[in-house]
């Protein structure tokens, strides 16, 4: 038995493990305390002196079978939850931090207000006959609040509240120094930067699902709602009208989602949450004023902000799907771009923090 | 796999002593080949260090401020890469086999580091979550358990922010054994505890050696590691300048005697001629290293010639001493 265990490679995963019982720091195998045992606020399973009784340990021993299940089937062959399980299991982790993060509940809760703020001054100053279209419009049928909104909210607030998120999402545990921590684990640091995108894609679609919804209770609160005109001059169901809405937010929350990952590799430069997250709403700004520029309209494609707010497709019949599919398109390559940016870095950077 | 368990325990009995270049990988759980980190700007925090943690030992990790030892760790854990050179944790080359090993292995790098706005509890669950291949199912049971251990259980739902500094310590300890291990990592685990603390976290560090895991300590208090270490290695500048188990180390440090007196200067006298080298004299205190003089005919020669002899004794070298020895005196950091 012990020459087939020296023969054992030491290289061979299986057979260097060995089994929990033996090894389990907590467990439940009696082991002797040479010390003679010390020790008033610290339990362990040998603590105990000489009597010979060990202390009520109900938490350890259960540790102990506990761990027994979790890491040995029938066959003694180590069992792992399927790697798609635990990444669900962190991502969750994450999804709990972020939307349990005060600053966070915060920004959603200012993002709702503005809708609701646009629509009492609409309502106010909706009798004026030299008020803008889209006053009008929203007037005359509340679901138009939400692409009214939408529009105002996806040029900076709902960059800003993303940017947050997602500058903080590498820098803010290399600050914290927990990052250390979720490496050793060991998160995997591709597999880490995976969840963390996935998490501020999740924080877009909430973020602007927030905004549409603080807009669609106003709309429906302070003004007449029923089918609505189109920009193309067709008129939809009220029914037809929310499923529009819908795409609005989903297409918004997408250009959100390419940005988070602009945020993300922004992220993986630096320790200081701050400079991320500024650095990325300082880059949506530039871009803004980059577009506005006559001169420099041949980049206004390349520009990813020049793509946020054309959902107007979806307000036309049938829906123009030509120009907001260039948009994801251009999503998707930010997305990839800056997603292999933040890899390359994040997987071969010193964590020193 | 039984077997291997058994080998295991063997090891504990009789860790043995191995050189880095020639020892078997499942002896060791920790092995470093030339390992060697030079940070930009040129600084070359660990160079050229090799080390052999053998399985089952308490392996203390001394070195001054400055001497490379966190950066040997975080090297270790896959956290930094080597500038040359390798290391092997548990058997898996690192970082490549990182994802093998580290489920293994609890670590506390550099003091404790949560989210401040969670509570204790849900500190570890975040952590655990981030673990692969830790179960689900049973992640309260270990939590509360891990808690429990560190005398944390009365303050799991408090805040972390809350949290005093011997209490965060703990936490951290708590982290590194939500899982079952086979290897400790602890980079100055009683930094802030208060005397109690430091007796529990020494005892459960006994504790869990005797459950066969291997624990690898860095530390400053010398009277700790000398009280539950098998095994040391001690670091300077970088460079590793000694390494092996614990009596080795001090067995080449001579014993010395001492004798309280108010004639120190007749006593020193006394024991020149007896033949005693390396006299030293201090405020009311003579000592000398003993070489193969007996310690009864010494006490006898010295009130025979008339000292007043107040206090006589035979002391060891303390680990202190040995380390101060092999570190040098000087309390700059050398950087
Ligand atoms: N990120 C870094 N960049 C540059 N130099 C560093 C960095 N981290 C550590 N060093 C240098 O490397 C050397 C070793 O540092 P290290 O933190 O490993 O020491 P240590 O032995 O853990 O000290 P202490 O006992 O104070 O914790 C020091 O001189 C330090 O200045
Ligand atoms: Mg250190």
């Amino acid at each position: 038995m012990s020459t087939l265990s020296s023969a054992t490679p030491a290289g061979d995963v299986k057979d260097s493990t060995a089994p929990p019982g033996a090894t389990n720091p907590a467990g439940g195998a009696g082991a002797t305390d040479p010390d003679g045992g010390t020790g008033a606020g610290f339990h362990g399973p040998s603590t105990g002196s000489g009597t010979g009784t060990r202390p009520a340990l109900a938490a350890g021993e259960q540790l102990g079978s506990a761990a027994g299940e979790r890491l040995v089937s029938a066959t003694g062959v180590p069992v792992r939850p399927s790697a798609p399980r635990a990444a669900v299991r962190l991502l969750a982790s994450e999804l709990g931090l972020t939307f349990r993060k005060p600053r966070n509940i915060a920004m959603l809760i200012v993002l709702a207000c503005v809708p609701v703020l646009l629509g009492v001054v609409l309502r106010v100053v909706g009798g004026d006959n030299d008020a803008p279209s889209l006053i009008t419009q929203v007037a005359g049928n509340g679901l138009m609040l939400t692409f009214a909104a939408m529009t105002l909210l996806v040029e900076l607030l709902l960059p800003l509240a993303v940017a947050v998120v997602a500058g903080d999402a590498i820098a803010g545990e290399a600050g914290g120094g927990t990052l250390r921590y979720l490496l050793t684990a060991p998160a995997g640091r591709t597999r880490l930067l995976a969840v963390k995108f996935a998490n501020v894609s999740v924080f877009a679609l909430v973020a602007c699902s927030v905004v549409a919804a603080a807009a669609l209770i106003t709309g429906f609160a302070l003004f007449p709602v029923g089918p609505v005109t189109l920009l193309s001059g067709s008129t939809i169901s009220i029914a037809d009208g929310l499923l529009r809405i819908l795409i609005v937010t989903g297409y918004a929350a997408a250009g959100m989602a390419a940005l988070g990952a602009v945020g993300l590799a922004v992220s993986t430069l630096t320790e200081v949450p701050i400079g991320a997250v500024a650095a990325t709403v300082v880059g949506v700004v530039f871009s803004h004023v980059l577009s506005v520029i006559p001169q420099l309209e041949p980049v206004r494609p390349y520009l990813l902000t020049s793509w946020w707010s054309s959902f107007d497709g979806a307000l036309r019949d049938p829906v123009a799907t030509d120009v907001m599919t260039q948009g994801l398109l251009v999503f998707a390559a930010y997305t990839v771009i800056c997603g292999s940016l933040a890899w390359a870095r994040f997987s071969s950077r010193d964590i020193t923090s | 796999m039984t077997m291997v368990t058994m080998g295991e325990g063997a090891h504990e009995a009789a860790p043995p002593r191995v050189a880095p270049e020639t020892a078997p990988s499942s002896d060791c759980s920790i092995i470093a080949r030339g390992l060697t980190k030079r940070f930009r700007g040129g600084q070359v925090a660990v160079d050229d260090l090799h080390l052999a943690v053998p399985r089952g030992s308490v392996f203390g990790f001394l070195g001054p401020n400055g001497s490379g030892k966190t950066t040997t760790i975080r090297m270790l854990l896959g956290l930094t890469q080597p500038t040359s050179g390798g290391c092997e944790v548990l058997g898996r080359p690192m970082p490549a086999g990182l994802a093998d090993a580290l489920p293994r292995v609890g670590a506390l790098v550099e003091g404790p580091a949560f989210y401040p706005y969670l509570s204790g509890e849900a500190n570890l669950r975040r952590y655990d979550a981030a673990d692969p291949t830790s179960d689900p199912r049973t992640v309260t049971a270990r939590v509360g358990a891990a808690l429990d251990r560190v005398g944390l259980a009365a303050a799991a739902g408090k805040r972390y922010r809350a949290y005093s500094l011997g209490m965060r310590q703990r936490l951290a300890i708590a982290a590194a054994l939500l899982g079952p291990r086979e290897l400790l990592v602890l980079d100055e685990p009683t930094n802030g505890l208060d005397p109690q603390g430091t007796r529990e976290v020494r005892s459960l560090i006994k504790d869990v050696a005797a459950d066969g895991t291997t624990v690898f300590v860095s530390s400053h208090l010398l009277g700790e590691v000398e009280q539950m270490c098998t095994h040391v290695g001690v670091m300077r500048t970088g460079r590793l300048v000694a390494q092996g188990p614990i009596a080795e180390l001090r067995a080449g440090h001579a014993p010395r005697v001492r004798v309280e007196t108010p004639h120190t200067a007749q006593a020193a006298s006394l024991l020149g001629r007896l033949g005693l080298t390396d006299v030293r004299t201090a405020m009311e205190e003579v000592t000398a290293e003993l070489g193969d003089h007996t310690p009864e005919g010494i006490c006898a020669d010295l009130v025979a010639d008339g000292v007043a002899v107040r206090g006589f004794a035979v002391v060891r070298p303390s680990l202190e001493e040995v380390f101060v020895g092999l570190t040098g005196e000087g309390f700059d950091v050398n950087a």
